[in-house]
């Protein structure tokens, strides 16, 4: 781009009726009506807001009289710089800004030689200087970032379910052998961290003779047709919370996983890529269900220490 | 009177500072005038309102996780434990006047933001004013549409409802999800496995309302300050070169126009908040880490994430003792990565492509480049099509379609699509580019119908902007002074003194 010519000195005279000048608006009167009518609608829509909020109308009238007194105050002015000021076309040059060759070159000559004088010949104390700030990066690292939080050690491949853990409700209530009919489910924690997102586990009573399709080694693992599954989508950690009784499927909200509860709970849709951890359970002399372990996997998402 | 204390007031700031000849220079500074030009404001006003109605919601939104309970006027939550931030988010909506309106406001102002951003760069994009010398606006731009995004999804976090929470428990699976560091990121931002030791909240706050606030309003600068240093672009015209840049003056004609439009954009966001509803959360109920509702849906600006997650398919890969959980990893890191890294390089892809070194202050009509603008209808398809694809299930249950179809309508569409997008962008600017005339303004012409029922045409006169007969622009006048009385003709003419 080249340097465009600059205005200087006094600019020439224009005659009376430059029509850069006139008003956009073909009857600059009506459209000042227009703009000053719609100005006065903004003010007395401002004092209504005032009202509005003095009586503590409800926020439709709030934000209608706000809005209009907006809407039209801006219009007004708009309309102003529109219709009623100078349009043009005016034109304006544009300048290089780039600087000249010789000015590059001073800049470059000025870092790489002033440089080469005092900083290159200093090498050990550049270094040292290098040195001593990563340093002071590195150890900042642990007030800043090591400080956040606990390292994730074994916390992802354990739970707080242990054998003989008790099925409990949200409200920590007990649950016994006989609370759910066939096909009902029901949200349970390890007694002691009822609400713990870990935790978390879906309880279903499926009819027994479903029991034959649990996998192999499992077939112990639920009791009276009851099964119990980590409640954490293994997609993103959703709660797995919508159970369809007819096609014994578990469907997370979430993005449409769908688990097969009579067969382990493998996915058999959407994105999720391995089954619901199962919590293995049985039923305690008094009738309670308690977990006979933990579960078979790390519950919810993968994560890359997992194997 | 006021004309001699501005020259006395401006002597004295100029004796110390020198502002005369810049500021000047400043009020004659040229806006072209075009329709597009003011997408970006809207972007720039909305977030004026997101920072006034977000100043407000921080003076009675409580950050904390921390455990109360509810005693305020919405009746069904009375005496239900909930968290501080909820039950502050509650109170502001209900037991504080104007509150409800300043947060509806506020989330549609976020909405709106990032929407016009995404517009306005389109306009960028499809016109070609990324190109040389604006490559660092461009990247600017692209980072504040980032930063716009991470913004919006901490914020929409923060009331700590039932979706929102669900949101914050996805993002933490997505951390977790990256290769070797994820848990470690994860565990720190948390601090612990999930929920984390009750920080997220304040941590989120902090972020939410001060971090990436102060990098927006630093990166803002930067772009009205690289747009008023390096001239704003303008479309061809008559008289409208590389050189030059012709339009309207900042004052006052631009400054009454531009201050209009803030008023009006503050005006629809108030009215969006005041009467459409967005966010109920006392709908939603507290967050809790074992609940959650049907149809979940983020907002618009998260849906072409949640969307690429929907689709992918179950592709979890194991071995030599590690997981990487490409499922999540790809569609929701990987996936926004690439399109982000694209849209940064792209200037430098397409001048490489196209070996133009050259300056470009005069816009291309996107027919004209028929290669970038099937690359933007491309890349605006991909993103469409996963966007929609966040709503799989309410698509399959509006259609009564299986869900299994509707997902691998959505598989084979985001791969097609762009394709098809990119083919038929590029076919329609050859077609427009072969026919003359097209896209040009033409003078009005009036129909008068005479007495006698005869029609006949009538030329208007030529009014600045017809294609036909364009004033030729002239430089800013001096000043401009009303005729006296007993000069002034019947039209109002002006005087001009320069």
């Amino acid at each position: 781009m080249t340097d465009g010519p600059r205005l200087e000195g006094p600019l020439p005279p224009a005659a009376l009726d430059d029509p850069h000048l006139t008003p956009y608006a073909k009857h600059p009167e009506r459209a000042q009506a227009v703009a000053a009518i719609a100005m006065v609608v903004g003010f007395l829509a401002f004092i209504a807001f005032g009202v509005a909020y003095w009586v503590d109308a409800s926020t439709q009238w709030e934000a209608a009289t706000l809005g209009v007194g907006l809407l039209f105050l801006g219009f007004g002015v708009t309309a102003w710089g529109k219709y009623l000021m100078p349009q043009g076309p005016f034109v304006e040059e544009r300048h290089a800004f780039h600087s000249t060759e010789a000015e590059r070159e001073a800049m470059t000559a000025a870092i790489t030689e002033r440089g080469g004088m005092v900083v290159k010949r200093r090498k050990l104390l550049g270094g040292l200087f290098l040195l001593g700030s990563t340093a002071m990066g590195l150890v900042l690292m642990f007030p800043l970032i090591r400080s956040l939080g606990p390292k994730p050690g074994e916390t992802l491949f354990v739970t707080n379910w242990k054998k003989g853990s008790k099925l409990v409700t949200i409200d920590g209530r007990e649950v016994s052998a006989d609370d759910l009919e066939v096909g009902g489910v029901l949200t349970v924690f390890p007694k002691g961290f009822t609400g713990s997102s870990p935790d978390q586990v879906i309880l279903l009573r499926l009819s027994q003779t479903l029991q034959p399709l649990t996998p192999p080694g499992r077939t112990d693992w639920g009791v009276l047709g009851y099964v119990a599954y980590s409640k954490m989508c293994t997609h993103l950690g959703c709660p797995v919370g919508l159970y369809q009784e007819q096609t014994q499927q578990l469907v997370c909200p979430c993005h449409q996983s769908i688990f097969d509860v009579a067969a382990g709970a493998i996915p058999q849709f959407g994105p999720a890529p391995r089954p619901l951890p199962q919590l293995p359970i049985t039923v305690d002399a008094t009738g309670i269900l308690v977990a006979q372990g933990g579960f078979n996997q790390p519950v919810g998402p993968g994560f890359w220490e997992r194997s | 009177m006021i004309d001699k204390t501005i020259d006395k007031s401006l002597r004295w700031v100029d004796d110390r500072l020198g502002v005369a000849k810049g500021g000047r220079t400043f009020l004659d500074k040229i806006f072209p005038d075009h329709w597009s030009f003011m997408l970006g404001e809207i972007a720039l006003y909305s977030f004026v309102v997101l920072l006034v109605t977000g100043v407000f919601l921080s003076l009675y939104y409580i950050p904390s996780a921390h455990e109360v309970v509810y005693h305020g006027s919405y009746i069904p939550l009375r005496g239900q434990k909930v968290s501080e931030a909820y039950a502050s988010t509650v109170g502001l909506s209900f037991d504080v006047r104007s509150g409800l309106l300043m947060r509806q406001a506020h989330h549609w102002a976020a909405d709106i933001f990032l929407g016009s951003i995404a517009v306005h760069m389109a306009r960028v994009f499809f016109t070609g004013a990324f190109r040389k010398p604006r490559e660092f606006n461009w990247i600017v731009g692209v980072t504040m549409l980032i930063l716009g995004i991470v913004n919006g999804f901490l914020g929409y976090s923060l009331p700590d409802d039932l979706v929102s929470g669900t949101g914050i428990r996805i993002a933490y699976s997505i951390i977790e999800s990256i290769p070797l560091v994820g848990s470690y990121i994860a565990f720190f931002l948390f601090g612990g496995n999930y929920p984390g030791n009750g920080l997220i909240i304040p941590r989120f706050f902090i972020i939410h309302v001060l971090i990436v606030p102060l990098v927006l309003i630093g990166l803002l600068a930067a772009h009205l300050g690289l747009l008023v240093k390096q001239k704003h672009t303008q479309f061809p015209g008559k008289g409208k070169t590389e050189h030059n840049v012709v339009g309207s003056p900042m004052f006052p004609t631009f400054m009454a126009k531009t201050t209009g439009f803030l008023f009006m954009v503050t005006a629809v966001l108030f009215l969006l908040g005041g009467f459409a509803q967005i966010n109920p959360i006392w709908q939603f109920g507290q967050y809790e880490p074992y609940q959650i509702s049907y149809a979940v849906q983020p907002d618009w600006y998260m849906g072409w994430l949640d969307g690429a997650l929907r689709i992918m398919p179950s592709w979890e890969w194991v071995g030599w003792g590690h997981t990487i959980p490409l499922e999540v990893f790809l569609p929701a890191v990987i996936f926004p990565g690439i399109i982000f890294n694209i849209l940064i390089v792209w200037p430098f892809i397409e001048s490489r492509y196209t070996k133009d070194l050259a300056y470009h202050n005069i816009l291309d009509r996107p027919r004209d480049r028929p290669k970038r603008t099937g690359a933007g209808a491309a890349m605006l398809t991909l993103l469409g099509m996963t966007f929609f694809a966040s709503s799989t299930d309410v698509l399959a249950n509006f259609f009564q379609l299986p869900l299994k179809d509707v997902l691998w309508f959505f598989r084979i569409a985001v791969v097609v699509s762009p394709i098809i997008a990119y083919v038929v962008a590029y076919k329609i600017c050859l077609e427009m580019r072969a026919a003359e005339g097209i896209g040009k303004r033409k003078r009005a012409v009036v129909i008068a119908r005479s007495e006698s029922g005869e029609y006949s045409t009538i030329e208007t006169a030529p009014r600045p902007g017809d294609g036909s007969a364009e004033l030729d622009a002239i430089p800013v006048p001096t000043f401009i002074d009303l005729v006296p009385p007993e000069l002034a003709t019947d039209e109002g003419v002006r005087r001009v003194m320069r």
